[in-house]
């Protein structure tokens, strides 16, 4: 017997109020609902999380890891948006 | 870039500690050599609840039953976790669990011996869970990023299956003449098969030096093996338990134990599907799968149908 392949899920956790919700794994569940409870079972059997978000794996877009190096080339030239780069006199307090 | 540079920046990056993961470029055979490997060791964790699960029922009390149920399940929840790492290497979840079921794909050869007594699951639990934590410790560094992130996971639930155990076993040690015999039948029968969950020896292990080279391993399994020996002797020594080798002893000079050899030979017939239980544990895992079968159908039916009420 063939089965019908379940739709992969990212499942995402904030483990306290004040944190971002944070990628911990995924898993397989044919819709949402389960997908939460079995997220609960799975990845929060420790309290771990107090919110759980579940995301399709297929409605993810992601950057191309090949085209990476000149995607991300403006943020790596521009060492001028760090504070290191400027030069202050010694003796300059709360700067 | 051609196939042999490819195959150098890769290196470079294994030799730098970079982690790989899933869309980079990587050998074919780093990938299979993944594949094989974190998908026994997915096999592994499920076809573990077998033994144990079959003892749910007949715990002691209440305690050691509530103990038991939530190590069976983390035992699920980290079959998971792997079976999502082998998933990223581009593999289905369905021919995973298939290449099981056919025969193809291994799992540890201690699930193949069964659980007779209840001194068993704490055996199974202090020799055989600390012997899989030998090993998962040092993969936590795994080179595969996925891997490597399971494997975190598992190693913070695992701890407490290693000292349930072992405090059960205490629990046996200090009762009747005839508890403590049965915790040292269990020792006698888990100690061999649990030296024989590090694999073969390094010289007859065909995976091990390119595994250590793309540091997809970090120790051999002889030097896993020795680890675990000397953790677990003083060990037992607590436990009052007598270990099955006439031939161990300390070694000042080394700064290690020896031990005897091991019988290869049983080790390749369990290998080879000729252990005591082979059978049924895919018979069970076949089972359940079959029996299983309209449930996941039943629930896909379910949410088409939800999903064709809210769109219309």
């Amino acid at each position: 017997m063939s089965t019908i392949e379940w739709p992969l899920w990212e499942v995402f956790i904030r483990s306290k109020q004040g944190l971002n919700h944070k990628h911990v794994g995924s898993l397989r569940a044919p819709d949402a609902t389960l997908a939460l409870e079995n997220a609960r079972d799975v990845y929060t059997r420790r309290s771990e999380g107090i919110s759980i978000w579940v995301v399709e794996s297929a409605h993810i877009h992601a950057t191309d890891i090949d085209d990476a190096a000149s995607f991300f080339e403006p943020s790596d030239t521009k060492i001028y948006r760090h504070p290191t780069f400027y030069e202050v006199p010694d003796g300059v307090k709360h700067m | 870039m051609t196939q042999a540079e490819k195959e150098l920046r890769f290196q470079e990056k294994i030799d730098r500690e970079i982690k790989i993961e899933p869309n980079d470029w990587m050998p074919d055979e780093y990938r299979q050599t993944l594949v094989r490997q974190i998908s026994q060791h997915a096999h592994s964790e499920v076809v573990g609840m077998l033994p144990e699960g079959n003892w749910i029922t007949r715990a002691p009390n209440l305690r050691r039953k509530a103990v038991l149920l939530a190590k069976v399940q983390d035992e699920a929840g980290h079959g998971l976790y792997l079976y999502s790492a082998v998933e990223t290497l581009g593999t289905s979840r369905e021919q995973t669990i298939d290449d099981l079921h056919s025969g193809k794909a291994k799992y540890s050869s201690i699930f193949n011996y069964p659980a007779l007594t209840w001194a068993d699951i704490g055996t199974i639990g202090w020799l055989v869970d600390g012997a899989a934590i030998m090993n998962q410790v040092a993969l936590c560094r795994t080179s595969y990023g996925p891997y490597a992130r399971a494997m975190v996971k598992i190693c913070k639930e695992e701890s407490f299956h290693q000292r349930q155990g072992y405090e059960s076993l205490i629990k046996l040690c200090n009762g009747t003449p005839q508890q403590k015999a049965m915790a040292q039948d269990a020792m006698n029968r888990f100690w061999w098969p649990a030296l024989m969950m590090f694999g073969p020896s390094d010289a007859e292990s065909t995976h091990s030096d390119q595994s250590i080279k793309w540091k997809i391993k970090r120790f051999t399994n002889d030097e896993l093996r020795q680890s675990f020996v000397d953790a677990t002797v003083p060990q037992a020594e607590i436990l009052g338990l007598t270990i099955p080798d006439s031939n161990l002893k300390w070694n000042e000079e080394r700064g290690h134990y020896d031990f005897s050899e091991i019988d290869w030979n049983e080790f390749w017939q369990v290998v080879k599907g000729n252990g005591p239980c082979n059978k049924e544990r895919l018979a069970a895992r076949v089972k359940a799968k079959e029996e299983g079968a309209w449930v996941r159908e039943a629930a896909s039916a379910f949410a088409k149908k939800r999903a064709m009420k809210k769109s219309a």
